[in-house]
């Protein structure tokens, strides 16, 4: 049984498909049972005698279509993993459980497909979390990019814990976990038309840790938010928005990484609007500033974080940058897809 | 339509130089500039290197600016 | 490189802003026509630290905006060639032609590659002999120097599969074209990169018509101090062209680059969004490289070119209106559902006024 290539019988439900799953996902995902029920049961409460009324679920999902599928600093599968545990840290919860679902395209190397699922694993423990449950689909060649992978996910959102995007306050201090533009920089590095070397590599990493230490060190902690599709200025946008505050950012405060800046540069792309996948906006009421900054700071993902900017009771819904020369002007959200400019 | 950057050149071989910036590297086509060798920058702009850029003239710029826009003369506002 | 760090100090650029706006200056109408200094002006709010009394206009700079309607049309319908793959700079996707823009065109089947410099489409050419590669040639002489070295590589390569539809136009001749137009204009911020090609004597006549040229680098130290050069020369009477890009413009620009424009384009009339015809104003590929001529080897139908209606991208292409004056501006035509040319292209100058507008243009 050695099919290089993922074939349209792999998506059968046959034997072939048992295989497939046995070989590939349960041996990397799951606990060394074999698969039964088609779906996971959950423990949220874990002992039988405790009663966590205070406790909140938390559910979320996403389809990650990245091409192409490996880039440096990572591949899809990690990045299916990372951006569904963030999506669940976001909202303050501990990551509980995820399901993964694929859709393969006819022809997708074995061997790809494992080195994917493998760093599934990977993320998936550095992040305390499992894939329960999952489902395979086949489609012709043509049908799809390779690989599709789906994946939800369902946290815990412990008691006392409130963030949510409207949250934010006049007075409140914007921090970043650290420096902007670097999966959106890594990922564009390796599309065709565009190769460049660099040493840029994607910050895709679960977050869930360092924001559980945040939480339980610093007070007034009110919004978290991951900045992808649409980068930091997108990000900013939305809670401007829905907490109804002015936000105002200093674009000297905002940490980019020399070599995303000059990356940038070259295609005429702005990092305030890179993707990133691996790092976390903080709203945090001024009281609690510097011990959110500094309990970032000591966290290894969040060792480069920084305080970028206020929010204000004026022109709700805006977010505002004061730029290098001092000058005040409006930082829009994303509008349609950035493409390297020449121009 | 200007969208250019200066990079330094850190590999050449006949009419494909390789620049870098950061740690950003590409290759790119030398052939619009003359004599340029390892160690000078380029401006670099799709890909084609237009013009070497010289660093004196950076700093001629900034004397400039000193001149018109001397400090410690303060503003009325 | 240290020295540009040192023209980016925030320290630096501060004090030139404050000392610009504190400048007892004449009334002046200054135009750029470059798109990357529409947007290197608009971002790092420049108008905010001008005297008063001083616009900062924005003239034909953007090649995208400038690229007329027929062009635009004529490319897209070559999308729909069979075995044709388009290969076009990022900029060009969205902009509407007449019935779709390349971004409909790819998401309708058409092969759209967005390629960082033309010989990457060179190579992809090469990689796809089945495939016909046709790259669209906009820009002005910055861009154009690129693309004659792509068409001579693809010369040498012996490749038979790549074209480019010419559409380059060039700068001077748009500059002296405005003159004649009723739009004031007191001096020119000139586009830095076109002139590290063209050279600074390419505006003496501009110059000698009576309006300041200042050759102006992207920087906003760069265009702080071109303004200081304009104003000062508009407030002693003098109309000479000046570099202020001194690091990298020469008098003469770059020989090699211009030879190279001679060897693979002809000067030809062209024409202009908002502009209109402009004798002598663009290229277009000469005899010999006829077989790299995407408009002469292929015949398609494009659809009748028609602007859209109440889209003023014409006036504000020759600097009649700012942006915020057309009627469409922030309500029908917005960088998420844009109108025309100016509002979609990166660097128009609606959309640079609209991304970037000041808290009082709010709407």
């Amino acid at each position: 049984m050695s099919e290089e290539r993922v074939l349209l019988a792999h998506g059968d439900g046959g034997e072939l498909m048992g295989e497939l799953i046995e070989r590939i996902f349960v041996s990397r995902l799951g606990t060394g049972e074999p698969p039964g029920d088609d779906s996971a049961r959950i423990g949220l409460w874990q002992e039988a005698s405790s009663c966590r009324t205070g406790a909140r679920l938390v559910f979320t999902t996403d389809a990650f279509v990245v091409d192409p599928i490996f880039f440096p600093g990572g591949d899809i599968g990690k990045l299916a993993v990372c951006g569904t545990v963030n999506d669940l840290a976001a909202a303050g919860a501990r990551p509980v459980a995820l399901s993964a679902s694929f859709i393969l395209e006819e022809g997708l190397l074995i061997s790809d497909l494992e080195r994917i699922v493998d760093s599934m694993g990977a993320a998936a423990e550095e992040a305390g979390v499992r894939v329960i449950c999952g489902d395979t689909k086949v489609v012709p060649r043509g049908s799809a990019d390779r690989v599709y992978i789906t994946t939800s996910g369902v946290g815990e959102v412990p008691e006392g814990v409130e963030v949510s995007g409207s949250g934010a306050r006049a007075g409140d201090v914007v921090l970043v976990s650290g420096p902007m533009g670097d999966h959106g920089l890594a990922v564009l590095s390796r599309r065709e038309g565009l190769e460049f070397e660099s040493e840029i590599v994607s910050d895709c990493a679960p977050l869930a840790g360092m924001v559980e230490g945040l939480l339980e060190a610093a007070t007034g902690v009110r919004v978290l938010r991951d900045p992808t599709r649409g980068g930091l200025a997108t990000a900013l946008n939305e809670i401007a928005r829905q907490s109804q505050v002015a936000i105002e950012i200093e674009e000297s405060a905002v940490p980019v990484r020399e070599s995303v800046a000059a990356a940038c540069e070259m295609l005429g792309l702005d990092p305030l609007y890179a993707a990133n996948e691996g790092k976390m906006i903080v709203v945090v009421a001024e009281e609690g500033a510097e011990v959110a900054l500094e309990t970032l700071r000591a966290h290894p993902l969040g060792a480069e974080a920084a305080a970028v900017g206020r929010v204000d009771e004026a022109r709700e819904g805006r977010v505002l940058l004061k730029t290098a020369l001092g000058t005040l002007r409006i930082l829009d959200r994303h509008v349609g897809g950035e493409m390297p400019r020449i121009c | 339509m200007c969208l250019a950057v200066p990079m330094k050149v850190i590999e050449m071989e006949g009419p494909v130089a390789r620049v870098e910036e950061a740690g950003v590297s590409r290759e790119v086509r030398v052939d619009l500039v003359e004599g340029v060798k390892v160690g000078d920058y380029v401006i670099v702009h799709a890909g084609i290197a237009i013009e070497r850029l010289e660093p004196e003239e950076a700093k001629e710029t900034l004397r400039l600016f000193e001149e018109m826009f001397p400090e410690g003369a303060e503003s009325s506002r | 490189m240290r020295d540009l760090g040192e023209l980016r100090d925030p320290e630096l650029l501060r004090r030139l802003a404050a000392r610009l706006k504190g400048m007892a200056a004449p009334s002046a109408a200054l135009m750029e026509v470059c798109g990357t200094h529409t947007v290197a002006i608009a971002r790092h709010g420049i108008r905010e630290a001008l005297p008063k009394g001083v616009r900062l206009i924005s003239g034909p700079g953007c090649p995208v905006c400038v690229t007329p309607q027929e062009e635009i049309d004529f490319f897209i319908a070559l999308g729909g060639v069979e075995g044709v793959r388009l290969a076009t700079f990022g900029d060009m996707v969205r902009v509407p032609g007449t019935e779709k823009s390349l971004e409909q065109a790819r998401a309708e089947g058409a092969e759209v590659l967005v390629v960082y410099s033309p010989m990457d489409a060179v190579a992809a050419a090469e990689r796809e002999p089945e495939k016909e590669v046709v790259f669209f040639g906009i820009g002005f002489e910055t861009t154009a120097p690129a693309v004659a070295l792509a068409i001579l590589e693809a010369k040498g390569r012996g490749l038979r599969n790549f074209s480019v539809l010419c559409a380059h136009k060039l700068i001077p001749p748009a500059m002296m074209a405005l003159l004649d137009s009723e739009v004031r204009i007191d001096g020119f911020i000139c586009p830095g990169h076109v002139s590290v090609i063209i050279g600074g004597d390419a505006y003496r006549p501009v110059a000698e018509r009576g309006k300041p040229c200042v050759v102006t680098g992207f920087e906003p130290a760069d265009v702080l101090g071109a303004v200081r050069m304009l104003l000062e020369q508009i407030a002693e009477g003098r109309s000479e062209v000046e570099v202020e890009y001194s690091r990298a413009v020469r008098p003469e620009g770059n020989r090699k680059a211009q030879e190279l424009m001679g060897e693979v384009f002809e000067v030809a009339d062209a024409g202009w969004r908002g502009l209109g015809e402009i004798p002598a104003s663009g290229y277009e590929l000469r005899e010999e490289f006829g077989g790299f001529d995407a408009a002469r080897k292929f015949a398609v139908e494009a659809p009748e070119a028609v602007e859209p209606p109440g889209c003023r991208c014409g006036d504000v292409l020759r600097g009649v209106i700012e942006p915020r004056e057309c009627p469409l501006f922030g309500e029908a035509c917005t960088p998420r559902k844009p109108v025309g040319a100016c509002m979609v292209s990166s660097e128009g100058a609606c959309q640079a006024w609209y991304r970037y507008r000041g808290q009082e243009m709010d709407q």
